[in-house]
């Protein structure tokens, strides 16, 4: 006999925005309370991916999908060890999961790894309200006795903010590890490790690279230790003007001029590097959608994006930077945003995006085989 | 880079009358191209046989051909026009096939027209089974993912068995080459059953070619639509999940979008095979959508097959995402990329994205098999559907639910009541799909059935099952509570309950539920599709309900108008409806109303987000209007709401409406009461001393005999209360008038039947009026080519009246405006009259616009419905003279005497029809209404007119050959002077013993040619039903033999179906096929374009 709470709680929950804005629904995985920054995603698929993804850091989603965790949790799909997101917002969780990869539910999952959430509220409402007031503050709040709204709202308001943090060396790696190359071995990378997704050093892997995972905190000289013939900085959670240690490590890669590629937090990094600010969307690029433009060929891109923050660099001309001149080759059309950018003296670029796309489309992957290319014309 | 600047003018093809499997969309995508190519700036030429669209509306093109497509005809337009280019994508399969044919007899060449959007050689790599299959194994050796289903290519019955034994048995899939709607395929499980559908898929594709395959029967089904530009930018606009697993055609379908049961590894699969098949078959520019398989069990993906053009499910996938694929095509076809078009709906992002949805879209499709009773109702690949329904949520449960009641269907809505039957044989009967398996499985759950039992039965995704479980289960909530609190309320509807469902669970009225409701404050909000999840300002407002927290209606100050479309199309309500609410759209928000369309119907114009100014993508129930009513008091002024546009479903609202305050305008509820109750009609005829056929109304056998008695047979019987003749027939005995009343389920003291005297040999004649109270405009008299008794719907009809005389036209408008004072109308009328020995009999009044509205309109260069719609809000006929939206002077009953002729032919799908045993369905003309579509044809002479309205419906009429006659005997005497006609044109005539015998006499000769039932001659003489199938007749007369006698000549029509060969079942057809003929052997037959018949007709009022 199924029973109609198969799955679906019914322990109450209330999502409190640090403006006060309160959604009230149920519980969903872990009950308790949880901070973090409000943000939106809208891929309809690939919920899995973005919950182990670790740019999420003390970030909690917001689902546009209605419907998630359909297609239960699997063993293959994660993009990290854990699920990183702070709390998790969807509409109407599975009560059944149904694919032939599936192990186990969503809801058991959160619930597993601690992680709480909240279903059942008007989650395009409040998408709507972070579109229009940015992304902010949340609370998630649940269990039969959840304290005053007042309390609530000033306990968000006490949680730390976005900007300013530094928090890369809190998802990275402790330690050094290898990603062994898939067939023959042709080149060996460094990978700093900020906050890395599982599915970039298997790119790199399934292109000949043995991939040296190396920690954040990694020097320079432990870069070079692994005798890279690349280096690539990763993507991750926080505020890039907070990351000074990694670009101090980038400025001395383009110093030496070892083929360079990052992604994501790496290419604020590059951007940092070169002399570029950056700043604070006001909420973000976060879904699986987003057409890019690379400048070079004209072409548009449908591409992965997960960033709160991006890179002040001119679009109408080359710039000239400490490392000879740089320029931006790609751009987001929807909000003209810098999405990539190249130097055209050193062999160097990288992406505001995930062409690892995991969760996402696959048509920027060819960055990775102009990275290959980089370190065949570094060696020629 | 921008638009090529090359091309000035463009021809586009349309897809011809509505048949299933290409249907409105096809309206909606042709009309978005026309006007995104004419906003372009270049000259754009259309050519499209059917008038009730519009596409063909004389402002959408510059020069509109309503000419058969056919390549004869279009040749003879491009030879007039010299267009620079053809785009031949957005008109589906006909447009493509006629695109094709154009291309390989050299006219392209000759005339120097270019193909854009698409090029010969991938639109064959795209439907070319044996190609697809290789371009198929090509992206499997560049990406690693994709492969074809094992299949053999088979162009005969030798191949087709030798083909079984390959694949390793049966069951086998058997596809035709080159059909449109996937026609013709099927799953055959024995020798038997593939020697029948194989043999069938032979002689429909055109190229003899059919493809068995390995059965993948059960599999998961979903549907890509892609978007490439000629920068080979390729975008993914629309995943759609089927919830019938394989073995049912998409059309036949529940389907979802986006895709509910795949990770996102599994999903850039497809996506990725999805791209690379758009590049590997070469679709330069343009939409195509690619079909695949998914096996639950393992995953493996089977590519199943792509349209290199727009189709059904593009126009959906428009509708579900907001993303219009058609116009977006038109674009690329003329050089732009997407990255240089804006997205409509955000008007800040580019068209270079791919949608992302924060809803639930479900279709469900709207089934005829009521029309067809001995027609197989089990779904199979061939799609049998007449129309769909699709519906929006923010969850499944919600939009499959609003689909489903959208259907606006009885049974179609889940029902909680009662007992469900027993499990076993429940779930027995959930194994075969059929309209309506859904509510089978429902009721099965409710039985007690698992939900693994469901799934091993059905193989339906658990995922699906157990939101049927969860739907099951708040039922069983609703039920079981003390009383209906505000949490339960919002719970039931937040999963998509209606009041009508709550009510029937709790054993109350649905205006008590509805009551309680809202006391307790549970009412829908508005959400916006907008192609992104909010994540930008969406600037369209294409709006949709659910029950959740907040709402984005945006307040207005001018005064709104809300038009309540027609539904689903469905056989007797289609397209023509839709336009005349399209024309309404118009014609208001030029007069300054902000218009709200209300449609649930993906096909149509009316549901595309820039027709009105507002768009409620909703159902049409009593429940789901009043609160969209409400939301718009809620934002501005509401000046009323138009009703008599949208056919029977908004017509029949119209009461409850009022009843719940809400302001109806044009003609009032009582009127139309009036018009559609015996009773109060018979005291309108009365009144106006117009005479009606004798009839009673009857609720028992016992008075159904005592009117038969009086009034002398053949009666005419049927329902009240119907639309397209529903239930209608000619009764020919008092033994078949019981049977009928015994048939007949739906009688019951108030929904009696009526019987009327049948007008044997009466001129049958439809009129469309307009009536502001004051003053009547004639639109326009149709003079019916089949006589009375057959349902106006399905014949055959002459605008100007081709036998009619001023004398009659006199009578006609006298007595049209007499009913239209009489019954109150204020807009659009449509009465149909029946001329029997000199006297005019009123048949019947409807007060709304009529299906003949767009061909009226068109014959007659004036726009009907935009008139009717003004009527409807207070302007007169005279203020609409003045305006130049009526003629100054005269109407449609005064056309001059050398005005063109133009004949409207209905278009009936007996092709896609077999019984339970594969025979055709027979295809004799009826009382009962079973027509898809229709055809204009448009020229000087009649003869000439109703052939091209043949070419356009059927193909070509024959101008020499073999023609079979076989008659009943009432129709013996005129089929004499037509007969001879057709020998005089070089027919050799061949008949059966007693038609050849009267022949004889008469001084024809005909070649006696053996019944069917006498079987094959001593010599090998071969049947006329043989001579059929081997292509031997070129023309088949035959007429049904009264009463009884009805199957005779079964055999021989349904032969004349599957072969395609012109079958006439009526004498008057014959008569109008001979001139047809005629014309045809006299000379060339020319084209015209609407715009110069309109200003033929202006300059001869003037």
């Amino acid at each position: 006999m199924t029973t109609s709470t198969r799955g679906a709680s019914k322990v109450p929950a209330v999502l409190v925005l640090e403006d006060g804005r309160i959604f009230r629904g149920r519980a969903y995985g872990a009950v308790g309370e949880t901070f973090g920054e409000a943000v939106f995603s809208t891929g309809m698929t690939g919920y899995q991916e973005t919950l182990t993804d670790p740019s999420y850091h003390r970030q909690v989603v917001v689902m546009t999908a209605p419907h998630v965790g359909n297609t239960g949790v699997n063993d293959e799909d994660m993009e990290s060890r854990r699920i990183w997101v702070s709390g998790y917002v969807v509409r109407d969780p599975a009560r059944v999961p149904s694919n032939w990869r599936s192990r186990r539910t969503l809801d058991e999952e959160l619930a597993a790894q601690g992680v709480v959430g909240i279903s059942g509220i008007d989650t395009r409402a409040l998408t709507r309200h972070l579109r229009e007031r940015g992304a902010m503050r949340v609370g998630i709040f649940s269990g039969n006795a959840l304290p005053d709204e007042g309390t609530m709202i000033a306990q968000v308001r006490q949680a730390p903010e976005m900007t300013g943090a530094d928090l890369s060396a809190e998802v990275a790696t402790k330690e050094a590890y290898v990603v062994p190359a898939i067939g023959e071995k042709k080149f060996t990378v460094a990978a700093v490790d900020l906050g890395i997704k599982g599915m970039t050093p298997h790119r790199m892997a399934e292109r000949g690279i043995e991939v040296h995972v190396l920690p954040a905190t990694a020097s320079v000289d432990e870069v070079y230790a692994v005798d890279p013939d690349g280096v690539f900085f990763s993507n991750g959670p926080g505020d890039p003007a907070t990351a000074d240690h990694p670009v101090a490590v980038m400025q001395a890669v383009l110093e030496r001029g070892t083929p360079l590629f990052g992604i994501c937090f790496g290419n604020q990094i590059l951007g940092r590097a070169l002399g570029f600010g950056t700043y604070k969307l006001k909420y973000g690029h976060r879904g699986i959608n987003q057409p890019v433009q690379d400048r070079t060929t004209g072409k548009v891109e449908v591409t992965a994006h997960n960033h709160g923050f991006a890179v002040d660099a001119p679009l109408d001309k080359v710039s000239e930077t400490p490392f000879g001149r740089a320029e931006v080759s790609h751009v987001c059309l929807n909000d003209n945003v810098v999405e990539g950018l190249q130097l055209l003296d050193k062999p160097a670029f990288s992406v505001q995006y995930h062409p690892e796309a995991a969760a996402g489309p696959h048509d920027a992957a060819y960055l990775f085989d102009r990275f290959v290319s980089l370190m065949e014309g570094q060696r020629a | 880079m921008p638009k090529r600047t090359d091309i000035q003018s463009v021809l586009v093809i349309g897809s011809g009358p509505i048949v299933i499997g290409q249907a409105a969309e096809f309206d909606y995508s042709g009309t978005q191209a026309c006007r995104v190519l004419k906003a372009e700036g270049l000259r754009v030429i259309l050519v499209n046989s059917n008038p009730a669209t519009i596409m063909t509306d004389p402002e959408i093109a510059d020069a509109t051909y309503v000419e058969p497509i056919t390549p004869e005809f279009v040749e003879k337009i491009i030879a007039k026009e010299r267009p620079d280019a053809l785009l031949p994508t957005l008109g589906g399969q006909t447009a493509l096939n006629t695109a094709i044919s154009l291309h390989e007899n050299g006219v392209l060449e000759k005339y120097g027209v270019e193909l854009i959007g698409a090029n010969v050689e991938a639109i064959h790599k795209g439907e070319d089974r044996d190609q697809f299959k290789l371009v198929v194994e090509e992206v499997r050796k560049k990406i690693g993912h994709g492969e074809s289903a094992r299949s053999v290519i088979c162009h005969s019955m030798e191949d087709v068995l030798a083909g079984v034994e390959e694949l390793g048995g049966y069951p086998v899939v058997v596809r035709p080459s080159f059909t449109m709607g996937g026609a013709g395929s099927g799953f055959a499980h024995d020798e038997e059953e593939l020697r029948r559908i194989a043999g069938q898929g032979l002689t429909l594709s055109p190229t003899t070619e059919v493809l068995l395959e390995e059965s993948i029967l059960g599999w998961k089904e979903y549907e890509l639509e892609l978007m490439r530009d000629k920068n080979d930018n390729v975008v993914v606009v629309c995943s759609i999940e089927n919830f019938d697993p394989m073995g049912v055609h998409t059309g036949d379908s529940i389907t979802v979008a986006p895709a509910m049961t795949l990770t996102d590894r599994e999903y850039q699969v497809l996506r990725d095979i999805g791209i690379a098949v758009i590049r590997e078959v070469g679709v330069d520019t343009g939409g195509c959508n690619i079909q695949f398989a998914v096996n639950p069990e393992d995953g493996r993906v089977i590519v199943i097959e792509m349209n290199p053009r727009v189709s059904r499910s593009s126009a959906l996938a428009s509708k579900a995402t907001g993303f219009p694929i058609a116009k977006i095509a038109a674009k690329l076809a003329v050089g732009y990329t997407l990255d240089e078009i804006p997205n409509d709906i955000t008007q800040e992002t580019p068209a270079s994205f791919e949608p992302t949805l924060d809803y639930v879209v479900v279709k469900a499709p709207r089934f005829a098999f009521e029309k067809f009773p001995s027609a197989d109702s089990t779904l199979t690949t061939t799609m049998k559907s007449v129309g769909e329904a699709m519906a929006i949520g923010r969850n499944f449960t919600e939009a499959f639910q609003k689909a489903l009641r959208s259907l606006e269907k009885k049974g179609s809505q889940f029902t909680f009541v009662g007992e469900p039957g027993d499990k076993e044989q429940l779930l027995r009967d959930a194994v075969r799909p059929t309209d309506g398996r859904i509510n089978t499985v429902m009721q099965a759950i409710r039985a007690g059935a698992t939900p693994e039992e469901v799934f091993e039965y059905t193989r339906i995704d658990p995922w699906f099952v157990d939101q049927l479980f969860l739907i099951k289960e708040i039922a069983d909530e609703i039920a079981e509570a003390p009383e209906l609190t505000r949490e339960l309320l919002a719970e039931a509807k937040r999963h998509g309950f209606s009041d009508q469902q709550i009510a029937g669970i709790r054993g109350l009225r649905e205006d008590v539920v509805r009551e309680v409701r809202h006391a307790l404050g549970v009412r829908p909000v508005y959400k916006t599709v907008d192609t992104c999840a909010a994540e930008f300002a969406a600037r369209t407002p294409y709006f949709y309900s659910s029950y959740d927290e907040e709402t984005e209606v945006a307040p207005r100050e001018k005064p709104a108008v809300i038009i309540l479309g027609s539904g689903p199309n469905r056989i007797g309500q289609g397209i023509e409806f839709d336009y005349s609410c399209v024309h309404a759209s118009f014609a208001l928000s030029d007069a300054g109303y902000e218009t709200v369309m209300v449609n649930c119907n993906p096909e149509t114009v009316s549901t595309d987000y820039d027709t009105s100014d507002r768009l409620y993508f909703e159902p049409l129930t009593l429940e789901d209007v009043l609160e969209i009513v409400h939301a718009e008091q809620q934002a501005g002024p509401v000046a009323g709401v138009v009703v008599q546009l949208g056919g029977q479903t908004p017509l029949g609202l119209s009461q409850a409406l009022k009843d719940n305050g809400v302001p109806i305008v044009g003609t009032s509820p009582e009127a139309i009461h009036a018009a559609e109750d015996r009773g109060a009609f018979g005291r309108v005829l009365k009144e106006a001393g117009l005479p009606a056929p004798k009839h009673g109304t009857a609720t028992t056998f016992a008075e159904a005999k005592a009117i038969a008695d009086e009034i002398g047979y053949p009666v005419l019987v049927r329902p009240s209360y119907v639309l397209g003749g529903r239930g209608m027939e000619i009764v020919y005995d008092e033994t078949r008038l019981e049977s009928y009343i015994a048939e007949s389920t739906e009688i019951s003291p108030t929904r009696p039947v009526l019987v009327d005297r049948f007008l044997d040999d009466a001129i049958e004649i439809d009129v469309d009026a307009l009536y502001d109270g004051e003053e009547l405009y004639l639109g326009g008299v149709m003079e019916h080519i089949e006589e009375a008794g057959i349902h106006s719907g399905d014949s055959a009809c002459a605008l100007p009246p081709i036998t009619l005389g001023g004398f009659d036209i006199k009578r006609l408008r006298a007595s049209t405006e007499a009913i239209a004072k009489g019954v109150g109308v204020r807009g659009l009328i449509n009465i149909q009259f029946a001329m029997a020995g000199d006297i005019l009999y009123v048949l019947e009044a409807n007060p709304r616009a009529s299906r003949t509205v767009p061909f009226t309109s068109k014959a007659t260069a004036v726009p009907l419905a935009k008139a009717a719609a003004r009527i409807s809000l207070g302007a007169t006929i005279a203020e609409l003279r003045e305006e130049g939206l009526l003629p100054r002077q005269g109407d449609g009953g005064e056309l001059p005497l050398d005005a063109p002729i133009s004949v409207k032919e209905a278009v009936m799908p007996w092709s896609r029809f077999r019984d339970i045993h594969g025979r055709g369905v027979d295809t004799v003309l009826g009382p009962e209404m079973r027509s898809t579509g229709e055809v204009m044809g448009i020229d000087s002479v009649f003869g000439t007119a109703y052939a091209k309205s043949q070419a356009g419906a059927y193909g070509p009429l024959p101008t020499k050959g073999r023609a079979f006659i076989s008659v009943a005997n009432r129709d013996k005497r005129s089929m004499i002077f037509p007969a001879r006609e057709l020998v005089a044109h070089g027919f050799e005539l061949l008949a059966t013993s007693g038609t050849a015998e009267v022949l004889k006499r008469n001084g024809i000769n005909a070649t006696v040619v053996r019944k069917q039932s006498e079987g094959v001659g001593p010599n090998g003489e071969k049947t006329i039903v043989q001579l059929i199938h081997d292509g031997e007749v070129d023309l088949i007369v035959n007429t049904p033999y009264g009463t009884g006698g009805r199957l005779d000549g079964y055999e021989i029509r349904t032969a004349a179906v599957a072969r395609s060969v012109p079958c006439l079942t009526t004498v008057q057809a014959l008569a109008a096929a001979v001139q047809g003929i005629d014309a045809l052997n006299h000379g060339d037959v020319g084209v015209r374009s609407l715009q110069e018949h309109a200003e033929f007709l202006t300059a001869a009022r003037d």
